[in-house]
């Protein structure tokens, strides 16, 4: 019915593989989901049954919690990058209790782009959650905040140089958003926010090319201390 | 024993080195000697003294001296003959002298020095004369001969048994003795004066039963620490639930249910509700988040010691090098030790020492994981009472393990620490 309702109106359902334990999250996110123009095609409970989920549905998005049985230690991320690597660039957003900037790196460290890491409390602002689940479900990226937070914290002297106005574009553009989406998130200008992060850009030296994604993964390879 | 080792001859010229040395030291141990027995006479005379006022002074005196000489004896044993001899005294006593007099007598280790000091006064004093007197004896025979030549009177015979007439005969005499007394000096009296070094060490360290109860004591100790520590922290998690987390979510709860009320009559303030509740919740996690992280930071958990310390590196705002050696994981309460001491050892060297470059090393050797954390910062670290270092060494102590900070003022500091443990061998990958 809602297929038929979806195809009438060319909205495209969102095809989603969720993997999460907790019988109650899992629910939620499910409706949550099905109420937003997704399709929830399977909810995975444990860590081997989710790469050949994956490898089964190619969902558009799987949302995956770390941590998983049998271990309940980082099953979930472990699973997560092993199948990017037999389907590069699947879009995966992976939930956590709390964020650890080692798995982000782990994340980030095949720049395929269509990744997303965010705290399990993000759920809860469901307009936010979202945006970031189709912004990486397009190939884009969705960093937490607090991950953010915790990668300008280590380059305080690096950014220096930059204007608060600078630092919060910059800080954005590390979480994924696109310019229009910063724009909208601070209400100033399009052509505003492009003046603002190409000073970034030459303040930190970066050359970067006009690809939203490949920015994002720059910045925030140099925000970790690898260099562009 | 240090074998002294020579390029030129290593068969002949170290032996005899170390004889030489033997010499010396038997010098010093009767100077020792002579100092011991003056004591062992005291006590002898103050002991029937002792309800006498002069007597107990006295006595306690005299023991307390003791233990320098013998700890004198020990020094000389350890260093000059390699017998390694540890000290069996505990704390000496306080109080009023008649309390510390009875707390010495029961003391085991009081009545073996005394014993000592009565053995070697005999037999002790016996060696040493004897082993420097047959090198002393080849000597005064070779000299002899000279000595007469000079002052012939005075030096005219040989102990009565031989009248000096000529250089010549003189000389062969010096020789045979000598010959004699070398050779009994070199083999046998080593083989003495070592083997004696090998007795002192019956009487002078601690008896087997006197190790065991001051390791059951310091067991005691740590155990208590531990145990008040533990507490301690349960009360800190149980007061930081109390006042943050349940906090929120009653307030959480508060706001449901108002909104509830007026959710028909006043959506407005119902979806302002609503949305600070949900606000709260956020903040409850995070609080939440903190807490565990205090407690058992799941990262540990999940990648153990090396990877935590790993992401600790990363989030630190100076830049750290981890290197990391080990052949499998300890078990999780060393991990958790382990952990925090190095979590608390980066938040100096960033907040304190003002440090640019922090380096972590971790390695495992003869059963004991090994970290040391080293900065470049100002140095001045110290395990102050109720510090942070200060608890580090505590949690580590109730695994046998030790905390050594060297941290001069200036820098660098160094942070190392030890703990025996057994590793689990990794699982097969």
């Amino acid at each position: 019915m809602r297929r038929r309702i979806a195809a009438e109106w060319k909205v495209r359902l969102l095809r989603i593989v969720i993997a999460e334990d907790h019988a109650l999250l899992a629910d939620g996110l499910n409706r949550l989901l099905s109420a937003h123009d997704c399709e929830v095609v399977e909810i995975v409970d444990n860590g081997p049954r989710l790469g050949p989920a994956l490898l089964q549905h190619r969902p558009d998005v799987a949302v995956i919690d770390v941590r998983l049985p049998p271990t309940y230690t980082d099953e979930g991320l472990r699973a997560a990058i092993d199948v990017r690597e037999q389907l590069p660039g699947l879009p995966v957003l992976v939930l956590s209790q709390y964020v650890e900037q080692l798995y982000a790196r782990e994340l980030i460290r095949d720049r395929a782009g269509g990744m997303g890491y965010l705290l399990k409390d993000r759920v809860a602002n469901v307009g936010e959650f979202l945006a970031a689940l189709r912004r990486v479900a397009e190939g884009g990226t969705a960093m937490d905040p607090e991950v953010v937070t915790q990668l300008l914290g280590g380059q305080e002297s690096k950014l220096d140089s930059l204007t608060p106005r600078e630092r919060e574009v910059l800080t954005l553009m590390a979480e994924g958003l696109s310019n229009a989406a910063i724009a909208a998130a601070l209400y100033v200008t399009d052509k505003a926010v492009d003046k603002h992060s190409n000073n970034v850009f030459r303040k930190l030296g970066l050359t970067v090319s006009g690809d939203a994604n490949r920015r994002v993964l720059a910045v925030l390879a140099y925000l970790d201390g690898q260099g562009p | 024993m240090a074998q002294t080792s020579s390029p030129r001859s290593p068969t002949f010229v170290g032996p005899l080195t170390r004889r030489f040395r033997n010499l010396g030291l038997a010098g010093a141990l009767i100077g020792v000697q002579v100092v011991g027995t003056v004591l062992f006479v005291l006590f002898i005379a103050a002991v029937p003294l002792i309800f006498l006022t002069v007597g107990l002074p006295l006595t306690v005196g005299v023991v307390y001296l003791t233990r320098y000489v013998c700890d004198a004896e020990r020094f000389i044993f350890r260093r000059g003959f390699g017998v390694p001899i540890d000290r069996p005294y505990r704390p000496w006593p306080r109080g009023h002298l008649g309390k510390q007099l009875l707390v010495i007598t029961k003391d085991v280790a009081t009545w073996r020095d005394l014993a000592w000091r009565a053995v070697n006064t005999t037999l002790g004093l016996l060696v040493y004369t004897v082993y420097i007197g047959l090198f002393a004896g080849a000597v005064m025979a070779l000299a002899q001969p000279f000595l007469w030549l000079g002052l012939p009177e005075v030096f005219d015979n040989y102990y009565g048994l031989f009248t000096y007439d000529s250089f010549g005969s003189g000389m062969l005499l010096g020789g045979a003795v000598a010959l004699i007394n070398l050779t009994a000096w070199w083999s046998g009296g080593d083989a003495m004066i070592t083997g004696y070094s090998k007795l002192s060490g019956v009487l002078l360290r601690p008896t087997r039963s006197s190790v065991l109860e001051q390791r059951v004591e310091r067991l005691a100790e740590s155990r208590a620490e531990t145990v008040d520590h533990s507490a301690s922290e349960l009360r800190r998690i149980e007061r930081d639930l109390h006042d943050g987390a349940q906090a929120r979510l009653v307030a959480l709860g508060l706001n449901l249910g108002m909104a509830e009320e007026v959710l028909e009559s006043d959506p407005d303030t119902a979806a302002r509700l609503v949305s600070e509740a949900r606000h709260t919740s956020t903040v409850a996690l995070s609080e939440i988040r903190n807490l565990v992280r205090g407690i058992h930071p799941p990262v540990l958990a999940d990648r153990g010691l090396v990877g935590a310390v790993e992401a600790l590196a990363l989030a630190h705002p100076v830049p750290v090098t981890v290197h990391a050696q080990l052949p499998g994981r300890p078990p999780h309460p060393v991990e958790t030790a382990a952990y925090f001491a190095v979590a608390e050892a980066l938040t100096n060297a960033a907040k304190y020492a003002h440090a640019t470059q922090v380096s972590v090393r971790i390695e495992y050797f003869t059963n004991r994981l090994g970290v040391i954390v080293r900065d470049d910062g100002d140095g001045g670290a110290k395990t102050t009472p109720g510090g942070g270092l200060e608890g580090v060494a505590q949690r580590l102590d109730a695994f046998d393990g030790n905390l050594t900070v060297k941290s001069p003022n200036g820098g660098p500091t160094v942070i190392a620490l030890e703990i025996p443990c057994v590793l689990e061998a990794p699982p097969p990958s």
